[in-house]
């Protein structure tokens, strides 16, 4: 009874064993393998030889460098922004005592909404029709300013428009994550730093934020990869044809080459997924190396 | 019901090639009488929660056979052994209330022995009566104390009618004082109830109370059987004799000589019928007598009155031990002379065990 | 003294600071869930009239609704999306409850192997695995149907991985007990390790629920045919075919439509829901 049984501990995992086998493991060889199947077809399910050449087709195809470019900057923008905002939220959360578990929930429930849905609100807030300006021109206007086309418009503005409702998707994470490590800091510390007469900035600086550091450093990590991962928030603020309002973004890219009338181009799709998969997976190497560096403890 | 343990063994097998593993239980040979009460004792780590195990039929033997009764139940699932079983930490379910947890067994029967709801309610009823908790059937155990949790494993242990009844250390997650009145109703039950009950120990003093039959273990091997006052006066062993008993028996390196007893050069009994050999002398507590004329001499430390009787603390160089003790009554007069005090030996609590194998040598007195 | 009332003057003002910055974020949070409620209130003809959005209506209507559910199949989306929702789930707990059980308790050989191979699998990304999986249904016949909508997506070892950990919490005595009771294992998973596991069961369940509530990419790979729309793909049909004309109020009504459901189911458990999302849950 406290000894092995081998076969019924078996029987218990095979569900999961087969679900897992089918749809992940299987998937995840078989994409290599399709990466390097050149002109696959389909349709007949043949295709000529093995070689790079749909890595070779994808990296010169220049709706996948656009997306690139595009997911780049998404990146860059959102990550810092999102982690720096949602810090200074966390700590102006953990300072007041009133009303702070209200505030807590309310900021969370971006986290439950279905992205495509409040996708939709955004774009009706920044949207210009030939009925309204839109709620967010109108302010620009009442503060002096011209009114902008934000969905359909230039470059910069639909950009800024993406990462502004980027950042507010994963703010709630990042808020949750922050103010539970804030408040697992040991309070003697901070009542030893006011016995001290220590300033609040110092106090930041040289108690809270090293003591946080491991967790700021994982949220940049996730934030890094779900960014690159970003996808339905575009399609929720310009559409499906991301291609047409130069809004793609590289897993976009992946699924309008696997979804196009007719069957699609999985050899495409899958050299574009491990492209994206190889550049997640060094920035997240660089970034671990980074933090093994700086963060405390 | 009687059981029978039959050269009843149990390796656990190394965890690597070179560990070559433990031998928890070691060839058991007992016939456990039937309706008893059995402590079964021994340091921590000496093979006797495995020995329940085995009884219990949660692990399995290596070799040898388990009889209840006349059938063989070395093969059966512990479900079809008819034993109840009490574990050390009580193991009650956590989110059901106390009448549910003594209803969960009966809910279990199958077949035959399946009983309707009105009678699995009278059954648990008259568990819980007889454990006299009927007034905390609805609590959930993190409302109870310490020792109301033990009465409710217990009834949830009798709820099937076992033939056997198997307790985990039953006493040791008690306070002192809720220990000594739990002891008490662990006899009393067995009484009521008459089933054979076995139950693990480390606590000499509590196996010693209430059992009617110990059975002594170390390293997996048994070190002797017997009702507790016998195993007390006559152990076969210097282990057993260093085990049992509060204070511990008092042990000094000696000699048998030319019909004398040597601790040291100071020749402390006269015997007869005994080979000469090196041997230990480990006398009780209540074996000592003071004598400023008495040949034992030691190097006092201490005297601790406790009402009743009072302990002498001292050391000698023959002995290993920090702190020796001497049990006198309180009206008997102590006087050390120059840090040095001076016993007689009662021969009948006096033991002297060979010095190379530790077993009992028989002498008599001079 | 002096300096000591100058300190709480800053102190004032700092926490003033902090409540503005804390009452502008609470804003921007919960603005465009009151501009959806706003607007999908508004009649056609006054949205339309507004120049300048209004940000209060004195004539609210529930046409926009009636108008949502009638125009486009709102309410089969939102019927395959509870469908979806409910089998995954419910196989997903199937899943899980077994597979953590053989982990927590459970002694065979190769668990060990197992174990850290079920946790290599929570690194890869989704992303490397739809395409086959996409091939995969295809092949099988299975694209517009329920079970290909399903099937990929009712594994999540992380929730293995959570349920794992808290049935291991249970003391083994507890299954021993069972055991010389007569216990069967279902039994014992079923009526002592479920119901001691009961939070985390809930939690997982939820999170579970809000994934595919909002799933989108993989029902968008899948369903061509509306018939089998879910609410996200409904949604991004609404946006880019309007309902004939362009409707947004009528569009908004079909968000606050999609919304409510997990709205609702976040106020109820908001504590289980953080606190599972806090322990690892990472949007999905």
């Amino acid at each position: 009874m406290m000894e092995k049984r081998d076969l019924k501990g078996w029987l218990y995992l095979l569900p999961a064993m087969l679900f897992l086998g089918v749809f992940m493991v299987y998937p995840l060889i078989d994409v290599f393998i399709y990466s390097f199947e050149e002109e696959f077809n389909f349709a007949s399910q043949s295709f000529t030889g093995y070689g790079w050449d749909n890595y070779r087709f994808v990296l010169r195809d220049p709706f996948f460098m656009r997306a690139v470019r595009n997911t780049f900057i998404l990146v860059i923008i959102t990550v810092p922004l999102s982690t720096g905002i949602a810090l200074l939220i966390s700590l102006g959360l953990s300072s007041i005592k009133v009303v702070r578990s209200l505030f807590q929930t309310l900021y969370f429930l971006p986290y439950v909404t279905n992205t495509l849905a409040v996708g939709l609100v955004f774009m009706i807030l920044f949207k210009r029709t030939p009925v309204s300006e839109g709620l967010v021109n109108v302010l620009i206007n009442w503060f002096g300013g011209e009114s902008v086309d934000f969905i359909t418009g230039p470059y910069w503005a639909k950009m800024l428009v993406m990462c502004i409702y980027t950042i507010w998707v994963v703010m709630p994470f990042k808020i949750l994550i922050l103010t539970g490590a804030l408040a697992s800091v040991n309070e003697d510390y901070y009542k030893a730093a006011k016995m001290d007469g220590t300033s609040r900035g110092r106090t930041f600086r040289k108690i809270t934020l090293p003591m946080i550091s491991p967790m700021i450093f994982y949220l940049v990590i996730t934030g890094f990869i779900g960014a690159f991962k970003a996808y339905s928030d575009a399609v929720a603020l310009f559409g499906t044809n991301l291609n047409a309002a130069e809004m793609n973004t590289i897993v976009g890219y992946v699924y309008d080459v696997l979804y196009t009338e007719g069957g699609g181009y999985p050899s495409y799709a899958s050299a574009a997924a491990i492209i994206l998969f190889v550049i997640v997976l060094t920035i997240t190497v660089i970034n671990l190396l980074v933090s093994r560096k700086h963060v405390h403890y | 019901m009687k059981v029978v343990l039959e050269n009843l063994t149990k390796k656990f097998p190394g965890r690597t090639r070179k560990d070559p593993g433990v031998t928890a239980v070691n060839n058991f040979n007992i016939e456990i009488p039937d309706g008893k009460l059995i402590g079964l004792l021994g340091p921590s780590g000496c093979g006797k929660s495995t020995a329940l195990n085995l009884l219990s039929g949660l692990l399995a033997p290596t070799s040898g056979k388990i009889y209840f009764g006349d059938e063989d139940v070395t093969d059966l699932q512990p479900e079809k052994r008819g034993i109840g079983l009490v574990f050390q930490n009580y193991a009650l379910y956590p989110h059901l209330t106390v009448i549910e947890n003594i209803l969960f067994p009966l809910e279990n029967l199958k077949g035959e022995e399946k009983l309707s709801r009105d009678q699995m309610m009278k059954r648990a009823m008259e568990a819980a009566k007889l454990v006299q908790i009927e007034m905390l059937l609805n609590r959930k155990p993190k409302e109870l104390s310490g020792g109301q949790q033990q009465r409710v494993a217990i009834a949830r242990a009798l709820v099937k009618m076992p033939r056997l009844l198997l307790l985990d250390e039953p006493l040791s997650n008690l306070d002192a004082r809720l220990r000594l009145q739990t002891r008490e109703e662990i006899s009393r039950i067995q009484k009521e109830t008459g089933i054979t009950t076995i139950f693990v120990t480390h606590d000499q003093e509590e196996a010693m109370s209430i059992s009617d039959q110990i059975i002594v273990m170390k390293d997996g091997v048994i070190q002797q059987i017997g009702a507790p006052q016998e195993v007390y006066d006559d152990p076969k062993n210097l282990f057993v004799a260093e085990f049992l008993g509060t204070p511990q028996i008092n042990t000094f390196e000696g000699e048998v000589k030319d019909g004398k007893l040597y601790i040291g050069n100071e020749a402390v009994l006269n015997v007869r019928n005994v080979n000469d050999q090196k041997v230990y002398v480990a006398v009780r507590p209540e074996a000592f007598i003071p004598d400023p004329e008495g040949p034992l001499s030691c190097a006092f430390k201490a005297l601790e009155v406790m009402g009743r009787d009072t302990s002498v603390v001292f050391t000698s160089k023959f002995s290993e031990r920090k702190a020796l003790r001497a049990i006198i009554g309180a009206d008997v007069k102590v006087e050390p002379k120059d840090g040095v005090v001076r016993f007689r030996l009662r021969s009948p609590k006096t033991e002297i065990f060979n010095r190379e194998t530790s077993e009992r040598v028989y002498y008599e007195e001079a | 003294m002096k300096i000591n009332k100058n300190g709480h003057m800053s102190n004032a003002l700092f926490k003033t600071g902090v409540y503005f910055g804390l009452i502008i974020w609470a804003l921007i949070v919960l603005f465009p869930f009151y501009w959806m409620i706003l607007t999908s209130i508004k009649s056609y003809g006054a949205y339309n009239a507004e120049d300048i959005p209004k940000f209060f209506t004195l004539a609210p209507t529930f046409e926009n609704y009636r108008f949502a559910f009638t125009a486009v199949k709102l309410g089969r989306y939102f019927l395959n999306t509870l469908i979806y929702t409910f089998l995954t789930t419910f196989l997903m707990l199937v899943v899980t409850v077994l597979s953590a059980f053989a982990f927590a308790r459970l002694n065979f050989r190769g668990k060990n192997l197992m174990f850290t191979l079920f946790l290599a699998l929570m690194m890869i990304p989704y992303e490397l695995v739809i395409i086959t999986n996409y091939v995969t249904i295809k092949k099988l016949g299975l694209d517009n149907t329920f079970s290909g909508l399903v099937l990929p997506s009712v594994t999540s070892v992380f929730y293995i991985y959570l349920l794992r950990e808290n049935f291991a919490q249970i003391p083994d005595q507890l299954y021993y007990a069972a055991k010389v009771d007569g216990t069967s294992d279902l039994k014992y998973l079923r009526r002592v390790m479920m119901p001691i596991s009961r939070p985390t069961i809930i939690t997982i369940v939820i999170l579970k629920i809000i994934e595919c509530w909002n799933s989108y990419v993989w029902p968008r790979l899948i369903t061509t045919d509306e018939n089998y729309y879910l609410v996200s793909n409904g949604i991004q049909k609404i946006r880019e075919e309007g309902f004939g004309r362009e409707n947004i109020p009528a569009m908004m009504a079909a968000v606050v439509v999609v919304s409510v459901p997990l709205i609702v189911l976040f106020l109820v458990f908001h504590k289980r829901i953080m606190e599972g999302v806090s322990r690892g849950g990472i949007k999905g």
